[in-house]
This record gives structure tokens, C-alpha cells and sequence, in this order.
């Protein structure tokens, strides 16, 4: 064997490895490692498979909770969703691959998400996803976006999951740095959920799929390091989707989990065979020794170090009872996978390699994992930005039409109809709210009742004031399923940040974990999956904080699902929630005024608790028609929105019209639309529940009109809010 | 009342056709595997959406040198009544068992919305129900295309099953979602029981999913 000596610099760095890792390696297995085990290593300490640097603080989100079957530390987590049915999801980011090479980065990201959720047992049934892009004058925003959103579309048009919603905004701080955050739920029955733990010595491993080829080695290293010039050279590390395939693996292994054969399963995502192998012998408390001359390969004369750090996609890796490899052979076969038997489950609790019958690798599982480095990385904690003053002598009242048109038609505002267009959205036939809306819902296959799903966070918010950003990525998820008349359940967290080795990036993330952390806990709405993606810089420049959120809920009967849309004419329309006027950090600032200023809206999560059980109990009560948070924008937006989805015009008679009344960013608000017949009672139950509500006004035929300011038609503002994607990617 | 659903490995719409004509029919059809050379006596066959081998090659293409394909081609030619649904009517397309082509969308983009069709020959089983129904489209290459010749040809012989439209019945270029030749959205053949459409039928079969106009091509079949 060769040995690698400490005095290689040059193979321990280009490994990503520090040099007092490397020396704990050495300490660890008592020699110096040869090449192959220094892969295994650097693709295991790396950050995005290791979380060396996250660790410490995701241990502080709240993670347990009535509904909660499993929570982080799987491939993805399981909520509870009554009659012995369950969702499982997660949210994962793929941003680096996407910048790289657009298409493939995004639908491999959406590969990979898919396959964390039917390894588990479930039949995936919604995709979403979280994208932030450049600002759109720069040169790469225009081609990384219609990449990304092809990659999104090609891989889950072809495996037949719809793509139900997301969000999407531009920001100059990911010009270097794009962020493709995909989520995927899937359904299951409780009693059949599988895990990864190996079990039972000398049982089979067994490996399904696609052959493995030399494509995205060193995958999992290039996306735990900055980027700088000489990204493009990066592009073998990215790996190459193949959506049917999958859709072959997805039905396989749901048929072969019918049947009792599968102890333990895995899917090979970053680090491939290296990662699934470690993570199944490690959470089972054993050892794997592996043949690697019987893993099915596509190219010729692979070594062993390529074997173990391809990123090949669609793979899996699984424990099965001895006597039922021919059964699970015949199943694969059927389907025209590769299936074969590569080792066996030892008690050694070592990862032994072999090929040709020569040994290539031997690690105690115990020191890849157990002494993995983690860091208590310094931090320091920036002073929020403070309010900003507004001088009132700008804003004339006259100008509030045409301040919502100009708000209504930029690209962080605008409609996402050219994005969502490009997804099936609706195959499977269960969805039963579209892309558009506060939440997507889709019911679950063969019932009455459905899941609420939404994915958000506000990089602005997060930036200023980064502890209360992150509690406002939380809890805009769960406002957006309370107003789709769900029971918010949990969430998982896709957290993007840039170099956690600088302070203040560290800062950023311990504060956004802070806010999340107090956010959940007030909810009752914890963390159940997620995903830490560091690193995200090019030339020093890091990104905003992005700690985007996937919020689950229950609906427990379809016919309470509720939408943005107005729903007729001569209905009143209130506000729910006490609005000050907040302008601080608002996009009325940003996008009329240019101005990133200001502070970051405060939640009390008292109040956002208290005003979400009300906009429930209206909905229970079957009183609210249509329902919309009041988010980014404010007021008037959330407004215009809601005319936008229905045709259906308002004529907004509040008693402030003024321009931090109508686009402030106030927290813990929605609008709802009820009958007039209704208006008593409504007025009751608010006293009751001790919540603010203020009746805006009415809604009327096409337009939108505030009283003494001015109106224009919904047919105008459609043109508006439609063609900005159209047209910038013409 | 016996029904068939053809299923390819990368068919994805063939649960969702299966669950529609179920829920039409009472009676749940037989999934047909691609492999199988042989078909029991059938009343409707559905050759669904997907992406057939991973439409890899062209859109329909291996799978119309299937196994399985034969014996739809044999019952199609004896007169059992066949519907090819998106991926399905590429299929029947490269079958020759319909006219034209299906090229990419005029977009350059795959586009997933709602449309409005309207039945063009009222003489089918399939097209009875002469009235304007809405049902989604989601497909890359829908594009119909077919030479002057043939347009003539399937003209004169009142072949254009749908055209699509606008949801007052109006066609026009507004109208037409992905460039097809004269908004042809589906055709038959010569015979009139080989349909072969574009939009999803069985994604608009309840009012929850936002439409149950996609019944009426069913039910002709069905009941």
C-alpha cells in the first residue's frame, strides 16, 4: 500500500483537510492513511457531511413535540398525520453544483431530496423548492435561473411528482452565489417506515440502482469550500441526473418494502457509497466489509478511491434478511436495475474494503464518526440595524397607485406563473391548491383530508436583524398554513450561510438559530430534517443569511382548505392584527425608494399565536372565505394579490391611507374575506379572543380603488404583475 | 365494463387514469405491463402520460416497439376503443396508428396549465358530449405538426377530435398554448375509435382538482 505522509501537503489539502485533522486521522487508526482512506476521511469530515461547524447549535432547536415520529438525524423527518398515516420530509440545498452548471445541479438536488423520502418508505407526493438568485441586471442571473428552473422541471416532470410551489427572490448578495434549496414530502404508513441502521451480522449489503461511473467525485468537498475565478473547472465535480432511472428505483423499492426483506436501507447522496456504508454500519453498531470488484461500474479500471467518492446518482445501499436476495433480485430485475450482493455485515464495527482480493481500506467506523472533528467556531453578534427615520415630506398620498404597481411588478413581487408553468404541478391528481397561493395543499391519496406545505424566509430580514429573521422564516411558514386552514405541524430547515471560519458569518448563523429556536418553541412547531449549507461565498463575498423553512400541516378536511382568492362580490374585507405602519426594512423601501434601511419588523409570538388560532377557529367555523397573510409588501399588496388570483375588485375604505399604513411590514396580520351576514359574530369572536380587527372595506367588480387616493383596473395590474419573468427571460 | 391501462416503465399518469375511470366506470381496469404480449378482451384501452423509457431517443418512440405495443395495435385495428393521453398520444403517434407529429412546444418551454378544448368531430364515442371542457396540459413537445397532405387527409375525414379554444368555445391563436397546427389538440383515425390528445382528461375528473369537464371522454366509453 502507499502510504500518504504528513509531509504530502499538497494530497492533505487537496482533500480539504486541516492539518490537525490529519493528524488526529493518523492518531485515530494508529498509521498513516493510504489514498483511499484519506477520501473516506476528507468526504467524511468535510462540512457538508460532517455539519463540523453547525453541529454544536443545531442541538438547541427544538425537535420533539406530540406529532413528531422522527426527528432530525435521518434522512429525513416523520410527522404524524392521524388514521396511522405519516409525512416525511426534508429540505436539502443543492447551491453549489447549480452555480456551477445550472441544470444538472438543480434537478440532481431534486433527485437527491427525492430519494432521502422513499428510502424512508414513502411515496414522495410534493415537491417544492427555494430559490434565490443575483440581482437581475447582473450577467448570470438571466441563465442561471432558466436553468435552474428547467433542471426543477426535468427532473420532477419526468418522475411524475409535482412540483406544488417555492419561492423565489433576487438579491445582489447571491451574485456569486446562487441558492437552489429543494423540499420533498412523501406519504407513508407508520408501522412502514424504514431506517438505515445495519443490523444482524453476517446479513447481505446489497447494492441497487445505477451503475457507478467517475462522475461528481469530490462532490461533497467542492460544495464545503468557497468559490473563487476558477469555478468552471469545477464542473466534473457536478454530477448527472437521470429522473427516469429513478423513477425505476422509486417503484422497485416501494415494492420490494411491501414484502418483509428490508432491514435497513440507505441512499448513496454526497459521498456517495463512502457516506450510505459509514452511516448504516455506524448507526447499527457494526462493521461493513464490501467487495468492491462486484460494484456495478459504467466505466472501466475504476480504483477503489473512485468507487468510494463517485456521486453517481440514483443508488442505494441496504441490509437484507439473508434468503431474500433472489425475491428482491427478481423485483429489480423486473424493474431493469442493477442489483448485486457487494459484502456482508461483520461485528468488527470496522469499514473493511477489499478489491481483487486485496484489502484497500480499513477504518474503526468509531473514528470516521464519533471523532469527526466539530467546532465551536468564535462568533460575534452584530448590533441589528437600527430605524431608519422616513422622511414623511417624500411620501404624498398621490403616488400610493402607482407605488403598488411599480412593488406589484418587480421581480421579488411579481407573479411566479412562468416558473411554476414549467412544473407539472399536477400529476398524481391530489393537488388541490396550486402554485400562487399562501400554502400548496395536496390531499393525501384516497382521503378526505390533505397536507398544507409552504417554504420561506426573508434574507433582508435576517441580514438586519438576523435573530429576528430567523424567527420570521419560521413563523411566515406557519402563518402561510394557518391561512390555508391547516394545523401546522413541524418544519425542516435548509440553512445557507456563507464562511462559518469568519466571525461574524458564524454570528449570523447562532443568532438565526436563536430566533428559530424561540419561534418553534412558541409554536409548538419544531424541527424535524435539515440541512446545513456553508461556504456560500465567491472572492471573500458572502451571501445574505438564508435559513429558508418547509412548513408541514394537517388539514383534516379538505372542504375547510382555504385560499388567497377573493371569492364574491359584496363581501367585507378585515384585517386581522394591529397595523402600526412599519416601513423599516420593507420592500416599499427597497424597491420604491432603493433603500435597504432601516430595522427588521419585531414578531411577538404571543401575539402571531394567538391571532393564528383565531384565523383557525374562523375557518372551523366555516366564517372566512378567502384568507391571506399580510407579508412582504404589506397591506396593500396582500390586497391586490387577492383581487389578482379571482378577478374579483376591492374598495378599501380604512381610516389611514397613508403609505406606512398600506406597505408596512407589520407582523402577525392576515386579511379575510367574510359575508356580510357574518359581520356580528365575527365582531364577538374578535372581542372574545381579544384580537385587533379593522374592517378595510368591501370587495367590488374589476377594480382595485382606495377611497379619496385613486383606483386602477385588475386588468392593468395583471399586465403588470405577469410579464416580468416573460420578459427578462425572452 | 372491462378496461385496460397500459403501463412503461417511466409511465407516471397511470395511477391517475386508473383512479379516473374508477371512479367513472365503478369497475377498476387492469394495469397492462409492457412486457406482456397479450390483452384480455377489452372495452377501452388507455396508453397514458409519462415519459415512456424516459422518452429518451424521441417522445413515444421505444415505446412503440414494445412488447405490449403489438397487441394494442392489433386490438385498435380490430376496433376496441383506445385513448393515448399526453405521452400516450406520442406513442400512438409513432405507432402510426395516428397521423402527424408532435414536435416541441413553441415556447421552447414544458408548459403545465389549464386549456380549454372543444370537440371538433361530434361523431366519436369520445367526442359525443359536444361541449367546451376545461382540463390541464403539461408536456415539452406537444406541438402538432403534420404536412399539408396529411392535414388534408384527416381533415376530410373529420379526424381533429379537439381544437383548443378559449372558455366561451372561441379558437384562436390566444388560445393555443404550445403552436399546434390549426390548435389541434387531439385526433382520431380513420375509424373514429383511436383517440390520441394532448390535455389530461383524468386530472379533470372532480371539482376539488378544479375541473370535471375531462369525464365527458371518458363517459362515452364508460357508460
Amino acid at each position: 500500500m502507499n502510504w500518504i505522509h504528513k509531509t504530502e501537503q499538497s494530497s492533505v489539502e487537496s482533500h480539504g483537510l486541516k492539518h490537525d485533522e490529519f493528524d488526529s486521522i493518523v492518531k485515530g487508526l494508529g498509521r498513516e492513511p493510504n489514498l483511499t482512506e484519506l477520501g473516506i476521511f476528507s468526504a467524511m469530515w468535510n462540512e457538508h457531511c460532517s455539519y463540523k461547524s453547525s453541529k454544536f447549535w443545531l442541538k438547541k432547536l427544538p425537535t420533539t413535540g406530540a406529532r413528531v415520529v422522527q426527528g432530525p438525524g435521518e434522512n429525513a423527518g416523520v410527522i404524524d398525520i392521524d388514521d396511522g398515516d405519516v409525512a416525511v420530509f426534508k429540505m436539502e440545498s443543492h447551491n453549489h453544483p447549480s452555480y456551477i452548471e445550472p441544470y444538472q445541479g438543480a434537478a440532481t438536488g431534486v433527485g437527491g431530496i427525492l430519494r432521502d423520502i422513499f428510502t424512508m418508505g414513502a411515496r414522495p407526493v410534493a415537491n417544492l423548492n427555494a430559490l434565490r438568485f443575483g440581482e437581475p441586471s447582473h450577467p448570470k442571473t438571466k441563465h442561471l435561473l432558466a436553468g435552474v428552473v428547467e433542471g426543477i422541471g426535468g427532473y420532477g416532470n419526468c418522475i411524475g411528482i409535482p412540483t406544488v410551489g417555492g419561492e423565489v427572490n433576487f438579491h445582489p448578495s447571491y451574485n456569486g452565489n446562487i441558492l437552489v434549496n429543494a423540499m420533498t414530502v412523501g406519504i407513508a404508513k407508520k408501522d412502514k417506515i424504514f431506517y438505515s441502521a445495519a443490523a444482524g451480522i453476517g446479513n447481505p449489503v446489497v447494492y441497487v440502482g445505477s451503475k457507478t461511473g467517475r462522475d461528481g467525485i469530490h462532490g461533497a468537498s467542492m460544495a464545503s469550500a468557497e468559490f473563487d475565478d476558477d469555478t468552471e473547472n469545477k464542473k466534473p465535480t457536478v454530477q448527472v441526473g437521470d429522473p427516469f432511472t429513478e423513477k425505476l428505483l422509486l417503484e422497485a423499492c416501494l415494492e420490494l418494502m411491501k414484502e418483509q426483506a428490508i432491514i435497513a436501507i440507505q441512499d448513496m447522496g454526497a459521498a456517495g457509497l463512502t457516506s450510505s456504508s459509514i452511516e448504516m454500519a455506524s448507526k447499527g453498531n457494526v462493521g461493513l466489509e464490501i467487495d468492491l470488484t462486484k460494484v456495478p461500474m459504467r466505466a472501466s479500471n475504476m480504483t477503489a478511491y473512485e468507487l468510494m467518492l463517485s456521486e453517481s446518482q440514483e443508488r442505494m445501499l441496504m441490509v437484507l434478511e439473508p434468503g431474500k436476495e433472489d425475491m428482491a433480485r427478481t423485483i429489480f430485475k423486473k424493474w431493469d436495475l442493477e442489483f448485486e450482493v457487494i459484502g456482508k455485515v461483520t461485528d468488527t464495527k470496522n469499514l473493511v474494503l477489499n478489491m481483487h482480493g486485496k484489502e484497500e481500506a480499513c477504518i474503526p467506523i468509531n473514528i470516521l464518526v464519533e471523532d469527526a472533528p466539530e467546532y465551536q467556531r468564535d462568533y460575534t453578534v452584530r448590533e441589528p440595524t437600527k430605524e431608519y427615520q422616513i422622511d414623511e415630506g417624500v411620501l404624498k398620498s398621490e403616488t400610493i397607485i402607482d407605488d403598488l404597481v411599480k412593488m406589484i411588478s418587480h421581480p421579488n413581487l411579481c407573479s411566479r406563473r412562468w416558473i411554476w408553468e414549467q412544473y407539472d404541478h399536477m400529476v398524481m391528481a391530489d393537488t388541490l391548491v396550486r402554485p400562487g397561493s399562501d400554502a400548496a395543499v395536496v390531499r393525501v391519496h384516497g382521503t378526505n383530508k390533505a397536507i398544507a406545505i409552504s417554504t420561506d424566509c426573508s434574507p433582508t430580514y435576517c441580514k438586519h436583524n438576523s435573530f429576528e429573521g430567523g424567527k420570521h422564516a419560521v413563523v411566515e411558514t406557519w402563518r402561510n398554513l394557518v391561512a390555508s386552514g391547516a394545523l401546522p405541524i413541524a418544519i425542516t430547515d435548509c440553512m445557507n450561510f456563507g464562511n462559518p471560519e469568519k466571525p461574524e458569518i458564524m454570528g449570523e448563523f447562532v443568532e438565526c438559530i436563536r430566533g428559530m429556536t424561540e419561534a418553534c418553541s412558541a409554536l409548538d412547531y419544531p424541527v424535524v430534517s435539515g440541512n446545513v449549507s456553508l461556504y456560500n461565498e465567491t472572492n471573500g463575498e458572502g451571501i445574505y443569511p438564508t435559513p429558508a423553512i418547509g412548513g408541514v400541516g394537517l388539514i383534516k378536511d379538505i372542504s375547510k382548505t382555504k385560499t388567497i382568492a377573493f371569492k364574491q362580490k359584496d363581501t367585507l374585507v378585515y384585517t386581522i392584527g394591529e397595523t402600526n405602519g412599519h416601513l423599516g426594512n420593507s420592500q416599499f423601501l427597497s424597491i420604491i425608494l432603493d433603500k435597504e434601511l432601516g430595522s427588521t419588523p419585531i414578531i411577538d409570538l404571543n401575539n402571531e399565536l394567538k391571532n393564528g388560532k383565531f384565523v383557525l377557529e374562523l375557518i372551523s367555523q366555516n366564517l372566512a372565505l378567502s384568507v391571506h397573510d399580510i407579508g412582504e409588501g404589506g397591506l396593500l399588496v396582500a390586497a391586490a394579490e387577492m383581487s389578482l388570483s379571482s378577478g374579483i375588485g376591492i374598495f378599501i375604505n380604512c381610516e389611514r391611507k397613508n403609505h406606512a399604513y398600506l406597505f408596512g411590514e407589520d407582523q402577525g396580520r392576515y386579511i379575510i374575506e367574510i359575508d356580510k351576514k357574518n359581520e356580528a359574530l365575527l365582531n364577538k369572536l374578535s372581542n372574545d379572543h381579544s384580537v385587533v380587527l379593522e374592517c378595510i372595506g368591501h370587495t367590488i367588480d374589476e377594480n382595485i380603488e382606495i377611497k379619496d387616493i385613486g383606483k386602477i383596473s385588475i386588468m392593468d395590474l395583471k399586465t403588470n404583475h405577469e410579464n416580468w419573468f416573460q420578459n427578462f427571460t425572452k | 365494463m372491462k378496461s385496460h391501462v397500459i403501463v412503461f416503465p417511466g409511465s407516471n399518469c397511470d395511477r391517475d387514469v386508473a383512479v379516473a375511470i374508477e371512479n367513472i366506470s365503478g369497475s377498476a381496469p387492469e394495469m397492462v405491463w409492457h412486457k406482456n404480449t397479450s390483452i384480455a378482451e377489452s372495452d377501452l384501452i388507455v396508453v397514458p402520460g409519462g415519459f415512456s423509457y424516459g422518452d429518451y431517443l424521441r417522445c413515444g418512440a421505444i415505446a412503440s416497439t414494445s412488447p405490449v405495443i403489438n397487441e394494442v395495435i392489433k386490438k385498435a385495428k380490430a376496433g376496441v376503443p383506445v385513448i393515448g393521453i399526453c405521452n400516450g398520444f406520442q406513442i400512438l403517434i409513432e405507432t402510426s396508428l395516428l397521423d402527424g407529429a408532435l414536435i416541441r412546444n413553441n415556447s421552447l418551454s414544458f408548459i403545465c396549465k389549464d386549456i380549454y378544448i372543444k370537440p371538433e368531430n361530434t361523431s366519436s364515442i369520445f367526442t359525443k358530449n359536444n361541449v367546451v371542457a376545461k382540463m390541464p396540459i403539461a408536456h415539452n413537445e406537444g406541438n402538432y405538426f403534420a404536412s399539408k397532405d396529411t392535414i388534408k387527409k384527416i381533415k376530410d375525414h373529420d379526424q381533429i377530435a379537439f381544437r383548443y379554444c378559449d372558455a366561451n368555445g372561441v379558437v384562436s391563436e390566444e388560445s393555443n398554448p404550445n403552436g399546434s397546427l390549426d390548435n389541434i389538440a387531439g385526433i382520431l383515425n380513420d375509424k373514429k375509435n383511436v383517440l390520441g390528445l394532448m390535455p389530461h382528461p383524468e386530472r379533470a375528473v372532480e371539482l376539488n382538482l378544479g375541473s370535471d369537464d375531462g369525464k365527458h371522454i371518458f363517459e362515452g366509453v364508460l357508460k
